[in-house]
């Protein structure tokens, strides 16, 4: 479903040399299936989701969807089939309602009332259409991002650090909801979590990067450690 | 009456207007040092610096003037090259407050040349300038120095709205929307921001200060009622050219800073900050 050929990245920096932020990525994931993507901090772990959603531009290698390269498909519609949650909820001014309808409206396309209520009742937000987004807390803004981006309907989900910002009451419901959203949306995802434990929770294969490189690929008993 | 406004010891020591004038510039150059010399007893400045700025103002200005006298004996038409140059170093000066942005020169040159050279045109074909160097002159580059002003604002705020919203952008951008969209409410942001120094000028005429144009006519002669109405006039030229300005501007900077993939082209400047 969605794979990496030798995927790198590299900035050109004026009177720096050029930093490789990603070298030689290959991975795979396949249909409903979720990708636990580990490693420290500058690792290259949201660098690489970027280049999934097209933020960015690979500098070498291929990104392949449903047998597709990525590069030739119209950015902003990948970008709609490639839907992202970012670590922060990063809500736009308004009213849930109308972040919620915002990536539909980017192709011209209306949601129903009912559309909002069905996704708001989905994520565990009936009756918030109306609330302002700077009013809620930071486990319910996640919840919107999450609706946000599946209003735009999408085959593929990635997830950068969701739970991480949050606190932990939040993060446990928050984590909850996404896999019973994978789950019942069969979405290929790609879950970025620095937490082992989650990764184990979430996840069916985990890749390892460190340091821009792919340190380990595989099951997670081969990637984690039995 | 205008007699009477000079200063009277300097009147009674000195007898032509050139004299007068470099004895008055000699004055106020004393006590600008010397406000320098109490500035710099607190450490707020430096006396040496202060001193090169006060020689190069009036080394400046006197080249300005030494210029002026030239300029003024030629034809009307002489103006255009010489507004052209302003233009040209006026965007090269508003470009430098946003290096990190592509082709910035570029964009403020249209810019300016579109809200000041626009004005410039229409306002001297209309006749609301005088087809005159000593018209031409002054109100042109007053009109090319307040545009460029608000392009430079423009520029300034608009890169600080990104930088700060850099998020909510790319959350915008990951969803699908446009660049221009995603970059929309930044955008006029700037474009109020860059406005406030035009509309509060138009708001405060004659209340909180008299600007320069007319404070000028009225000392060289002419009627103080033409020459309010003629201030009203510049500051409203200064406003359109500036409002053209800063539209020109928000059309053209929110498209510039993401390429045909709708990537955020600052963000690797930004980064790196």
């Amino acid at each position: 479903m969605l794979a990496c050929c030798s995927v790198s990245r590299t900035i050109q920096r004026n009177g720096h040399p050029a930093l490789k932020l990603l070298e030689n990525i290959s991975f795979f994931v396949e249909q409903g299936a979720t990708l636990a993507v580990l490693g420290a901090s500058g690792a290259g772990k949201s660098t690489l989701l970027r280049l999934l959603n097209r933020l960015d531009e690979p500098s070498g290698g291929q990104i392949m969807l449903a047998g597709k390269n990525t590069a030739e498909i119209d950015a902003r519609q990948l970008r709609r089939k490639v839907g992202m949650v970012m670590q922060r909820a990063y809500l736009f001014p308004g009213r849930v309602a109308d972040n919620i309808r915002f990536g539909p409206a980017q192709f011209a396309q209306a949601m129903t009332d009912a559309e909002i209520a069905c996704l708001l009742e989905q994520v565990g937000l009936a009756g918030y259409e109306q609330r302002e987004a700077h009013t809620l807390s930071g486990g319910e803004a996640q919840r919107v991002a999450l609706a946000r981006a599946l209003a735009n309907r999408p085959q593929v989900l990635l997830l950068d650090e969701p739970t991480s910002a949050l606190d932990e009451e939040a993060k446990q419901g928050v984590e909850q909801l996404l896999l019973s959203v994978v789950q019942q949306d069969r979405l290929t995802c790609v879950w970025v979590t620095h937490d082992r434990a989650q990764a184990r929770r979430v996840g069916q294969r985990a890749l390892l990067l460190s340091e821009g490189r792919v340190i380990a690929d595989g099951s997670l008993d081969e990637v984690l450690g039995a | 009456m205008v007699r009477s406004m000079r200063s009277w010891v300097l009147n009674y020591l000195v007898h032509s207007e050139l004299a007068r004038g470099i004895a008055q510039a000699a004055t106020v150059a004393v006590f600008v040092l010397l406000t320098a010399w109490f500035a710099a007893q607190r450490g707020a400045a430096s006396i040496g610096e202060i001193f090169v700025a006060v020689t190069r103002a009036i080394v400046q200005i006197l080249v300005v003037g030494l210029l002026l006298v030239i300029l003024m004996k030629t034809p009307w038409w002489t103006a255009i090259p010489v507004l052209a140059g302003m233009i040209v170093a006026a965007a090269t000066i508003a470009a430098k407050r946003a290096p990190e942005v592509p082709r910035t020169f570029q964009i403020t040159l249209i810019c300016i040349c579109a809200g000041a050279g626009t004005t410039i045109l229409v306002m001297t074909a209309l006749g609301i300038i005088d087809k005159q160097m000593r018209m031409l002159l002054p109100v042109g580059s007053m009109i090319i120095a307040n545009t460029m002003n608000i392009a430079a604002l423009y520029l300034n705020r608009f890169v600080g709205e990104i930088r700060s919203h850099i998020g909510e952008l790319e959350s915008a951008i990951a969803l699908g929307a446009a660049g221009d969209t995603a970059a929309l409410p930044y955008s006029r942001a700037a474009f109020r921001a860059s406005l406030i120094p035009a509309t509060d000028n138009l708001r405060s005429l004659g209340i909180v200060w008299i600007p320069g144009i007319m404070a000028g006519m009225v000392l060289s002669g002419s009627s103080p009622l033409y020459a309010a109405l003629y201030q009203f006039v510049v500051l409203g030229m200064i406003f359109i050219s500036g409002s053209i300005t800063s539209i020109t501007a928000s059309q053209l900077l929110p498209r510039n800073i993401f390429n045909a993939r709708e990537q955020l082209l600052i963000r690797d400047a930004v980064e790196e900050q």
